[in-house]
């Protein structure tokens, strides 16, 4: 937690968690799907559910969704700006057990078609955490570059990786590796202190058994 | 390390730390806090002093942007700092003109806050009315330049990661007196710094102002940052303005501001949820805060 975690966000009101928190789960969602969604069925649950509507909650997660920062004037009118943007929209509620109180899953699509489903929770004071990627458990808050790999469960893979980083003097903050069962797929999460230039993740995704690189450049 | 929620704290962890390395490299206490800043995110002076001051410019801006005739979407806050602003202009005020000031700055930024006005979370949303409370009317009346009150903004924020750090400055693990009791601490580490106060003195004011407030409950009625969380700035504000006097006259805290803020966690973990802002407990659980909440449910 940083200074700047304490005497900030600058936003819109009215709740740090349950709007500021919002919005940038909205937007870390636009850019883990590296496109303008186009379609997004949002899932609130616990506290977002009780209480989210009288703090905009879900204004918020559909302004991240248009790219909007928590301190965007704009989020407020992000229902409208939505339909004028083509984004169409749907709300459903639930109670996800084991889940933060605070958190949404939002399954959205892109405009060439891409989907993904990601389950984030707001932990208070604006900051979140992406919780779930697909289905499969993850534990990422995004300030920090992030580069996430799914890959088949074989020997060599994290070697693959850890070794392009040191190769491009990119130091390694965090780490974490899923799976679902041995053999199967799983899912690698690290966290940098550096960016990751283009052409290493370009050579990364064309490797054999690298299912999908994604990647999330230091937030600016 | 790790919290329960899986963050990285990495942060002062204690007042008396920084209060050390204050007399270990002979620095003053915004110092300490800068030169961790630029040392944790790897960033210059320079850009750590300018995103302090976009903080204190965006805190500053949205106190001038009150709109008086506004209500919130429920309808259950606004006005009330244009009410007593007019009531401070009369000239009667039992607190005097300076707190009547402060009364109404706090009322309408918590305000502000309610209607999805941009605002600064310090430390967080609920609690952003009490540090431009205390701060603007003293930098509008020419008390303070600019570059005092940024020094004062990382002095807060020092004060506010140890409490992070220790406790809590989120209302669902301790009630309102981790954000209502934090952001009024940080507001009197803050005015006793720009008055010219000792480190110890900041010290002090930190441990006295949050000691007054220890045990506060997080209430919201229907859940909503809006009642009694609008008026609650009110109380850190004008507590904080307290703390700070008693701290800059010599009085001092027989309990140290660390210990205080472990108290306040133990407090915390021993509140009961319905007080931890879940908007069970409480002024939420009361008849009229009842009758509210079926009222706005039907609305929606």
């Amino acid at each position: 937690m940083n200074i700047f975690d304490i005497l900030g966000p600058v936003m819109v009101g009215p709740s740090s968690s349950h709007t500021a928190g919002a919005v940038r789960i909205g937007f870390i969602t636009r850019r883990l799907l590296g496109e303008s969604p186009v379609k997004a069925l949002i899932t609130l649950s616990g506290s977002f559910a009780a209480t989210g509507a009288g703090h905009g909650t879900d204004v918020a997660l559909v302004a991240g969704l248009l790219g909007m920062k928590p301190d965007d004037m704009r989020v407020p009118e992000s229902l409208s700006l939505a339909k004028e943007e083509g984004l169409e929209i749907s709300f459903d509620f639930a109670n996800l057990k084991e889940a933060h109180p605070n958190t949404a899953v939002l399954r959205v699509t892109g405009e060439s078609g891409r989907e993904l489903e990601v389950q984030a929770s707001s932990l208070g004071g604006g900051r979140i955490m992406v919780n779930k990627l697909d289905g499969i458990e993850v534990n990422f808050t995004g300030e920090s570059p992030t580069l996430i790999v799914h890959n088949m469960d074989q020997p060599g893979h994290v070697a693959e990786v850890t070794s392009m980083l040191s190769h491009k003097s990119v130091n390694i903050a965090t780490m974490q590796l899923y799976r679902d069962h041995r053999g199967g797929y799983a899912v690698m999460v690290i966290e940098m202190d550096q960016n990751v230039p283009r052409e290493a993740l370009d050579w990364l995704s064309r490797l054999e058994g690298i299912i999908k690189v994604t990647y999330l450049d230091k937030e600016k | 390390m790790r919290n329960r929620d899986g963050e990285i704290i990495m942060a002062f962890e204690a007042i008396a730390e920084i209060l050390e390395k204050c007399n270990r490299e002979q620095i003053s206490f915004p110092e300490v806090v800068i030169q961790e800043d630029m040392r944790d995110r790897a960033v210059s002076r320079e850009e750590t002093w300018i995103q302090m001051a976009s903080m204190w410019e965006a805190m500053h801006a949205a106190s001038q942007s009150y709109e008086a005739e506004r209500k919130s979407n429920s309808g259950l806050v606004g006005g009330a700092g244009g009410r007593m602003e007019e009531y401070v202009k009369k000239g009667r005020v039992l607190c005097g003109e300076r707190m009547g000031r402060v009364i109404a700055r706090a009322l309408q930024m918590g305000e502000s806050n309610a209607c999805m006005k941009r605002i600064v979370a310090a430390p967080t949303a609920g609690a952003c009315g009490v540090l431009p409370a205390v701060l603007v009317p003293l930098y509008e009346d020419g008390e303070i330049t600019e570059e005092q009150v940024i020094e004062a903004l990382f002095v807060t924020a020092g004060i506010g990661q140890v409490i992070a750090t220790r406790a809590s400055i989120a209302g669902a693990s301790g009630g309102c007196q981790a954000e209502i009791g934090s952001a009024s601490a940080m507001a009197a580490g803050a005015l006793v710094y720009v008055s010219g106060g000792s480190k110890e003195q900041v010290a002090d004011a930190v441990a006295m102002s949050l000691k007054n407030l220890l045990g506060l409950v997080c209430d919201p009625v229907a859940g909503l940052v809006e009642v009694p969380c609008v008026k609650r700035n009110v109380i850190g504000a004008v507590n904080a303005m307290a703390a700070a006097d008693m701290a800059l006259a010599g009085i001092t805290s027989a309990i140290p501001a660390d210990q205080v803020i472990d108290a306040m966690k133990e407090v915390g973990d021993a509140m009961h949820v319905s007080l931890r802002e879940t908007g069970e407990g409480g002024l939420a659980g009361s008849k009229a805060a009842l009758e509210i909440t079926r009222k706005l449910r039907m609305k929606a």
